[in-house]
């Protein structure tokens, strides 16, 4: 486990994605709300790229006729068959003990803190000024 | 059977199962691109009226789509265009990384079949059969058309199977369940008698608009989740119409297939209709063998959307009560609810199994070998 410089944080701006490779694996890399969070680039039922899904938000209802919307942007709906995950988790909505898009801890970091080590930049040059977006894989 | 082979096992590289896939959707850039295609007679008619369906809509759907063109989000060319209507984004995208052997192209816009002008109709169908065979078939040998059909006119359709026939290249007839009378009445023959005739497959593809509700008489439905589902019972009112019509005893070498339909409820349709064909002979008499042999002989069907069952072994009696000589793999590429034949039967099958169901009868049913 390392933790490797993907971006940097002014790349990947509020409510977007972004597919990066980190280790021969591809990994979609959100920011939500300045929170950023990873998950593979492959959905657990048959494989699609989860990194070009519609990002969503939760509709539910307690009843027919009562109905809510909440954590706009903060579930990924698979560019196939639709099934929902939820970003800061990779937990599928409908089957969450049984469908899982597997997460890497993500975080922003700034180049300050990057420099005193260790991480792995094999293709994002860091400087002291600027901040990145790090995922451990 | 052994059955012992993972399916998500890669196989060495000389046993590398080439896949059929039985259900690829072409689509046109724009309607214009018929137009050179169409029989200058019907040119003004294009350019004035254009479309104009036996179902009340002719731009939209009348239930609600899950997703734009209906296609997954990462199948729109970067050419532009709709999903499936770049052959080179189909090859990089499906055709090669699935390494297809063959594929059945299905094409459902312009729906030319259900064309209100019949005269119209009739061009129109001509024109698309064309367009697949110059635009599709002449550029990628690893395609095969559909001939379109109109089909509440059995005559030209019979004579347009004919031509496309003597042009070679389609793999079957495409027809939908839903018509203007149930499938199996008289006035359908002509086709079925041509399709026979010219020793090529009728692919029944789901869908069709007729104008009536999807629901088989219960009403216009809500939701494109209901919509969806009346693709099965759809297609079971009309293998019953043509079951016990008799159109399977009154063309024996007909060949037929269902296409999206699923698979969980053929079983079940077998075990009905023999019960009621038993009971009600008087109302039958022109119906020779049980229903269920004819779905079991003269019927194949296709995979997607792949039925998924709690336990996976569930498919495995599913296969075996429908035949594992008739299941078809198809893929419904570009559409939003297509499969992926690495992960979309996840069950564990023999070598043999999986060759049957993922190339050898698809090749036989529609005569590709």
């Amino acid at each position: 486990m390392a933790r490797h410089v993907v971006l940097r944080a002014a790349e990947l701006p509020e409510g977007e994605s972004r597919i990066v490779t980190v280790r021969g694996r591809e990994i979609a890399v959100f920011n939500l709300g300045g929170e950023f969070f990873a998950l593979v680039n492959r959905c657990p039922h048959e494989g699609a790229p989860l990194g070009l899904g519609l990002r969503i938000g939760l509709s539910e209802s307690e009843r027919p006729g009562c109905y809510t919307h909440s954590r706009p942007g903060e579930l990924l709906r698979c560019p196939w068959h639709g099934w929902e995950f939820d970003i800061r988790t990779g937990q599928s909505w409908c089957e969450p003990s049984r469908l899982k898009a597997k997460a890497y801890a993500a975080a922003r970091e700034s180049g300050e803190a990057l420099v005193k080590g260790p991480y792995v930049a094999e293709s994002v040059p860091v400087a002291v000024e600027e901040e990145y977006v790090v995922v451990e894989v | 059977m052994t059955v012992d082979v993972d399916p998500r096992v890669a196989l060495p590289a000389d046993a590398k199962l080439r896949l059929v896939d039985c259900d690829i959707h072409p689509i046109v850039r724009s309607t214009a691109d018929l137009r050179p295609y169409l029989d200058p007679c019907w040119h003004d008619y294009f350019d004035q009226f254009g479309n104009f369906l036996v179902s009340p809509y002719t731009e939209a759907h009348p239930y609600p789509k899950p997703t734009p063109a209906l296609s997954r989000l990462d199948t729109w060319p970067p050419s532009g265009g709709p999903p499936g209507s770049d052959l080179d984004f189909m090859r990089a995208q499906h055709l090669d990384p699935h390494d297809i052997e063959l594929g059945v192209l299905q094409v459902l816009w312009p729906t030319a079949a259900r064309q209100r002008n019949i005269g119209y109709a009739a061009a129109l169908c001509r024109a698309v059969n064309d367009w697949q065979a110059e635009e599709w078939l002449a550029r990628e040998p690893r395609l095969r058309g559909s001939i379109m059909v109109s089909q509440e006119d059995a005559g030209s359709a019979a004579a347009e199977i004919a031509r496309c026939a003597r042009r070679g290249g389609y793999a079957q007839v495409m027809v939908m369940p839903r018509n203007l009378e149930p499938m199996g009445r008289r006035r359908y023959w002509p086709i079925f008698q041509a399709a026979q005739e010219h020793d090529i497959t009728l692919g029944c593809h789901v869908g069709g608009l007729n104008g009536y509700a999807v629901t088989g008489g219960a009403g216009h439905c809500s939701f494109y989740a209901e919509e969806k589902d009346s693709n099965g019972f759809a297609m079971e009112a009309m293998l019953t119409s043509m079951i016990f019509e008799g159109v399977f005893e009154a063309f024996p070498r007909l060949r037929m297939v269902a296409i999206e339909a699923g698979l969980g409820w053929v079983p079940a349709l077998g075990w009905r209709l023999d019960d009621l064909w038993q009971r009600f002979r008087a109302e039958l008499p022109a119906v020779k063998r049980p229903p269920s042999e004819t779905l079991r002989e003269r019927l194949w069907y296709t995979t997607q959307p792949a039925d998924e069952p709690e336990d996976p072994q569930h498919l495995r009696d599913l296969f075996d009560w429908i035949g594992w000589d008739r299941v078809c793999f198809a893929s419904d590429y570009p559409h939003w609810d297509s499969d992926d034949p690495r992960h979309a039967l996840p069950v564990q099958m023999s070598q043999a199994e999986r060759r049957a169901i993922f190339r050898d009868n698809a090749m036989a049913v529609y005569r590709l070998g």
